[in-house]
């Protein structure tokens, strides 16, 4: 469960999630890396949607059906229930349009996956009492170049989701190193994890 | 610019005899079609990407004559060895399609029933009437499906509907700054430009060839109406601004405004060369592309009787066909569950930029046609 896919902890996870012949579309996609992994390991067949050119030219090396767009203009070429996952990988952190976009993957997909990194972590938090922002492995910029421009936690993430009528299908949280966080409280996994991710519907 | 020319280059002929009959309904009972190949046919005849042209277009797309060595192919920085439409690699076919005014059979060719050029009795063309046309020079050259059929505007159109004619004849289509339709707006420039031919007084009703003359006023108009349209209004505003010729305004009608003097040169340089009947017939087919109306408009539907895998691309500049144009395309193939990929190309060269060269435009395709199995 520890080996890192990639330097990408997460992608092991939604590797977990994703079967056989499931149609998986990964917004913000980079360069195609995560999909290949899934198309790979896991049989699925995927498209990724992604802005910037030189990723759209790194998706198409790596042979990835990738559809050049932005994400916050939302996803209007892809029908209703078109797949079966909608993957965001700590991306969501640089929507502007959160709701917008949450709402946009489960009119697409079945499923919404969604990871992004916990701004409650404790070394997170212990950044900021020292009085700098947080710099680290799931959150790899400074303050000025940073694509992140929503700073959320967990169960922040939990309250939106409940706001918005979401159902979490599951809860897959990760320390720094990529190892699951155990402890069952909502408060100790908001402290101890780094980077979570997220399985969402929505009540038919 | 990356990798060689193709360097010398001759253009061949084809002659078929068996009559091809026309979406509007005309026969033609034999023609030419002029074509050039660049690369080598492998042993399994696996490797060959039609190139189609757009409006002005034609089967010169790469290197140069012998005896010309100034007239280069109209896509001579996309082909060649260690291009992306790598000679090495692929063989390569372009063409000039019917109607053409290039060599293959069109309004200027003799018409074999009355001895006389065809002028106004050419028959109206369509896209998918090329098609089939390029089908057979592909039977011809021993070509049972090609790796790719690529182009853009009008010629992205051809590999969009070889794509629908054909789904077992073409593994890739490459459908660059093109639309699955003209919008009213396309057709309204298209009818301005044909206009200005039509109402030429050497226009003739389209046999201005028995009056030794041609409707040279028309086309140029045309072709100047066209221009503004491939141009993006940055790109003008860069290359002339309210630049003058001299340095005061003249007050009147004189060339005074630089993007006036470069518009009449283009046009001047257009009607020289190219046919009106020819204008006609292109803006025509390219007005009546619509291949969803055999589906009641349902492009899903029609898009789902490919079996191509797609590299779509528009250019953020282009106002003609715009990228949401090519989205449409994009959207309909995804509802079909097809492979595709689509680049929007930052370039700032309005609907033009199909022909520019650019290093993620390229790039994109190179990496495209890098990963097709041969």
């Amino acid at each position: 469960m520890t080996t890192h896919t990639l330097g990408r902890p997460d992608f092991a996870v939604i590797a977990g999630w994703v079967e056989p012949g499931h149609r998986v579309l990964d917004l913000g996609c980079g360069d195609g890396t995560l999909l290949k992994h899934l198309i790979e390991t896991r049989g699925v067949s995927g498209v990724g949607v992604e802005i910037d050119d030189a990723n759209v030219l790194a998706a198409i090396k790596n042979g990835i059906n990738i559809i050049q767009g932005n994400l916050e203009k939302g996803l209007d070429e892809f029908a209703d229930q078109a797949f079966d996952h909608v993957v965001l990988s700590r991306t969501l952190q640089t929507v502007r349009h959160t709701e917008g976009i949450l709402r946009e993957m489960l009119r697409v997909g079945r499923e919404a996956v969604v990871s992004f990194p916990n701004f409650a972590y404790w070394k997170n938090l212990r950044s900021v009492l020292d009085g700098r922002m947080p710099v680290s492995e799931d959150l790899p910029y400074e303050w000025y170049d940073s694509p992140n421009v929503r700073f959320f936690t967990l169960l922040d993430f939990e309250a939106l989701c409940a706001r918005m009528g979401l159902i979490i299908r599951e809860r897959s949280v990760l320390d720094e190193e990529g190892n699951p966080v155990t402890c069952s409280a909502d408060r100790d996994v908001n402290f101890l994890g780094s980077l979570a991710v997220y399985r969402l519907t929505q009540p038919r | 610019m990356s990798g060689h020319s193709v360097g010398a280059v001759e253009s061949q002929r084809a002659h078929f005899d068996q009559p091809l009959h026309l979406r509007s309904g005309g026969i033609l009972p034999a023609y030419d079609l002029v074509y050039e190949t660049y690369g080598t046919l492998n042993a399994a005849k696996s490797n060959a990407i039609l190139v189609c042209h757009a409006l002005s277009g034609h089967h010169h797309v790469a290197g140069h004559y012998a005896d010309q060595p100034d007239n280069i192919g109209w896509w001579d920085n996309i082909i060649g060895p260690g291009r992306p439409l790598d000679t090495e690699r692929f063989f390569i076919v372009g063409l000039n399609n019917l109607g053409g005014c290039h060599g293959s059979t069109g309004p200027s060719s003799i018409n074999p029933a009355t001895g006389k050029q065809w002028g106004a009795d050419f028959p109206i063309v369509a896209v998918n009437d090329w098609v089939h046309a390029q089908a057979r020079l592909a039977d011809r050259l021993g070509i049972d499906s090609w790796a790719a059929v690529m182009g853009g505007s009008l010629g992205g159109m051809q590999a969009l509907r070889w794509s629908i004619t054909y789904p077992e004849r073409v593994r890739n289509a490459i459908v660059i700054a093109a639309a699955p339709k003209l919008s009213a707006q396309n057709i309204a420039f298209n009818d301005v430009a044909r206009q200005a031919i039509l109402t030429d007084p050497d226009f003739h009703g389209g046999n201005y060839y028995q009056h030794n003359t041609r409707p040279v006023r028309g086309l140029r108009l045309a072709r100047m109406l066209g221009h503004i349209t491939y141009l993006s209004d940055d790109q003008m505003g860069e290359k002339f601004g309210r630049e003058l010729r001299n340095s005061a305004f003249s007050f009147g009608f004189d060339v005074e405004f630089e993007v006036e003097s470069y518009l009449r040169y283009q046009g001047d340089k257009f009607a020289g060369y190219f046919d009106a009947n020819t204008y006609l017939l292109m803006t025509k087919a390219l007005d009546y592309f619509d291949p969803s109306r055999e589906d009641d408009g349902d492009l899903n539907k029609t898009l789902a009787r490919t079996k191509a895998n797609f590299l779509i691309a528009s250019f953020t500049t282009d106002w003609r066909f715009t990228p949401a144009r090519s989205k449409e395309i994009v959207a309909a193939l995804l509802a079909a569950r097809r492979n595709v990929s689509y680049a929007e190309i930052d370039l700032n060269f309005g609907h033009d930029s199909f022909l520019m060269e650019d290093a993620q435009y390229h790039g994109v395709v190179d990496a495209y046609l890098r990963n097709i199995k041969l």
